[in-house]
């Protein structure tokens, strides 16, 4: 089963193209979704399986020996991001049911999602920078889609700015691209490894990977280019908000990772530094964010801000603790921002509005929903037996041994404001007295549909920060690779 | 020959840079298209302009262009194409949601103003 890594890239896609021949059988949409998810996802599972007993999955399509062809290579942190999406977008999904709206299903939201997913998966997948680039536009043509559906107003006001910008940065990354070949002739990631080391980086290659950074740093909203994020994302609806807080920026980050230890590894002084700068500064514009709204949606949406700077930080650091802190939070942070997207989207649906100011005293009447919520909040923040706890200890870890006290400290403080931000919105929903706030008259058999998927990813990601112990073995394969380059190398140009 | 094309494709981007930074929202779109424009002729020009014959085998050819550049500009230009598509729908539809077609009315907060 030499394909076994394109069966998560494949299945969406193929149950993707089935949906559209059923626009109008709802029943039938949401089924064949949740099948074709689950299909995906033991297939992922297979797949980290696999990748951990025999290493690194390489494949070049059509049987090109590997410069000449595409190919796909699955190490263990794009098996592992890879599993996390599909386990993410199935419960998204289960809570689009009830949250997303008929009139929404019935103009192809389930396909558009499949093909998002279909993206996401590939650009976690490939081992070719253009093809890195197709997949890249699957996922944003998807996200086009998914952002503007529904036609409200502030929907089409959004996501004009929200395609512009994507429009100019995958300009920007064909350009990149082009310079890249002009100076190493080749596409394949491996190989354009190999040819950089060969040339021992000229001043060139740092200009190509300062754009590269500018590239990836639009994606995965990186300072000074996150200012179209925070408008964006709060205009479609919250499923769509959970899917796109949660996998879209990842992907960006997953390339700037990707780049920064294959590629451009030769004057890490300079290009890690400038990372590792951005990153600091990029924590610090979030953390305003998060404590200047009174507003639901905007306060969590800051929060992916703060936390793509954590994670790139950690990369930054190119040593192991750091590297493997940025893998852990990663994973993290998509489980703990789907979980949380989930919630407030419930506390949203319960209390009509996303104002704190107009809402109070949910405790007396939603109590599970609060201990959810604040679980997952003291999950987000790194208190120890949950989930954040591990990634930002190793990232500081790895930031000390770098010698990046200040960095460090940075961290550290970043993480107390993401615990005043979120505690805020539980002290201001939850406390108080629930008499001085009118409730809307909601269905309470609806509110169970929405708590059951967002109860599993807050349980997930418990046991995810549970069980680290089990999972460490994961993490130091995927950080080997990203450390060593060597390794992706041999498993790609193995004749 | 290189030169000549680094300069005009230099024009293109400045012109296009200079349109999307423009209010009209149309002007933002042929923006856009200028850049997509200059991107794919870039992408020609890196690849080198040196091969005498078209990328076509043929009888007693030594000397073909680079075909994997074209390869790639053919897959550019045909998601440009769709996105640009799009992207003229929903200028539409935002134009006859929001009756106006210029960016700096198009702001504000919906929830909290």
């Amino acid at each position: 089963m030499i394909n076994l890594l394109l069966f998560p890239i494949i299945l969406p896609f193929l149950f993707a193209i089935l949906l559209l021949f059923f626009k109008e059988n709802i029943k039938v949409q949401r089924s064949l979704t949740c099948i074709g998810l689950l299909i995906s996802l033991v297939a992922a599972l297979f797949l980290v399986a696999k990748v951990k007993a025999d290493g690194v999955q390489a494949l070049t399509l059509g049987s090109w020996p590997a410069p000449f062809g595409i190919s796909m290579v699955s190490d263990m942190l794009s098996a592992l991001l890879v599993t996390t999406t599909i386990l993410i977008t199935l419960f998204v999904v289960l809570y689009s049911f009830t949250a997303i709206g008929e009139e929404r299903e019935r103009y192809f939201y389930y396909p558009a999602i499949l093909f998002m997913i279909t993206g996401i998966n590939g650009a976690f997948t490939t081992g070719d920078i253009f093809n890195m680039f197709v997949f890249f536009e699957v996922l944003l043509i998807a996200s086009y889609l998914l952002i503007v559906l529904g036609g409200e107003k502030r929907q089409l006001r959004e996501s004009i700015k929200y395609i512009l910008v994507n429009v100019i940065s995958s300009a920007l990354f064909v350009i990149t691209v082009a310079y890249l070949y002009s100076v190493v002739g080749t596409l394949n990631m491996a190989d354009i490894s190999v040819k950089i080391a060969e040339i021992g980086q000229p001043g060139i290659i740092t200009v190509i990977a300062i754009l590269f950074l500018i590239v990836f740093g639009v994606k995965g909203s990186l300072f000074p280019l996150y200012f179209w994020l925070p408008g964006s994302y709060a205009a479609p609806p919250v499923p769509v908000l959970a899917l796109f807080g949660a996998l879209l920026t990842k992907v960006g980050i997953y390339a700037i990772i990707r780049t920064y230890t294959l590629f451009f590894v030769h004057d890490i002084g300079f290009t890690h530094g400038l990372l590792s700068a951005l990153a600091l500064l990029t924590i610090i514009a979030g953390c305003i964010g998060a404590l200047a709204y009174f507003d639901l949606k905007q306060i969590i949406i800051y929060n992916i801000v703060i936390a793509v700077g954590v994670i790139l930080f950690g990369a930054a650091q190119m040593n192991e603790s750091g590297v493997s802190g940025a893998v852990f939070y990663l994973i993290h942070d998509m489980l703990i921002k789907g979980a949380l997207f989930l919630l407030i989207g419930i506390i949203i649906y319960v209390t009509g509005t996303s104002n704190l100011r107009k809402m109070g005293g949910l405790m007396k009447t939603h109590a599970p929903l609060g201990w959810m919520y604040l679980i997952a909040a003291f999950g987000l923040a790194g208190i120890p037996p949950l989930s954040g706890f591990i990634g930002k200890l190793l990232i500081v870890k790895g930031a000390f041994e770098a010698g990046h006290v200040f960095g460090s400290i940075v961290i550290l403080a970043s993480s107390l404001v993401v615990l005043l931000s979120v505690i805020r919105i539980f002290i201001y929903a939850f406390w108080g007295d629930p008499t001085t706030v009118e409730l809307p008259k909601t269905n309470r058999r609806t509110y169970r549909k929405m708590m059951m998927p967002a109860v599993a990813l807050v349980i997930l990601s418990v046991l995810f920060g549970v069980g680290t112990e089990w999972l460490v073995p994961y993490m130091t394969d995927a950080t080997d690779v990203l450390l060593q380059p060597s390794i992706y190398i041999d498993a790609v140009l193995k004749e | 020959m290189e030169f000549v094309m680094a300069i005009v494709i230099g024009i293109l981007f400045m012109a296009a840079v200079y349109l999307i930074l423009s209010r009209s929202l149309l002007k933002i779109i042929l923006g856009t298209g200028l850049l997509s424009h200059g991107v794919h002729l870039l992408v020609l020009t890196m690849g080198g302009l040196s091969g005498a014959s078209p990328p076509v085998l043929a009888e007693g050819v030594t000397d073909y262009a680079d075909p994997l550049p074209q390869a790639l500009i053919l897959t550019a230009i045909v998601i440009s194409f769709g996105v640009t598509a799009f992207i003229l729908v929903l200028a539409y539809r935002t134009y006859a949601e929001h009756q106006t077609d210029d960016m700096n009315l198009m702001k504000g907060n919906d929830e909290h103003d």
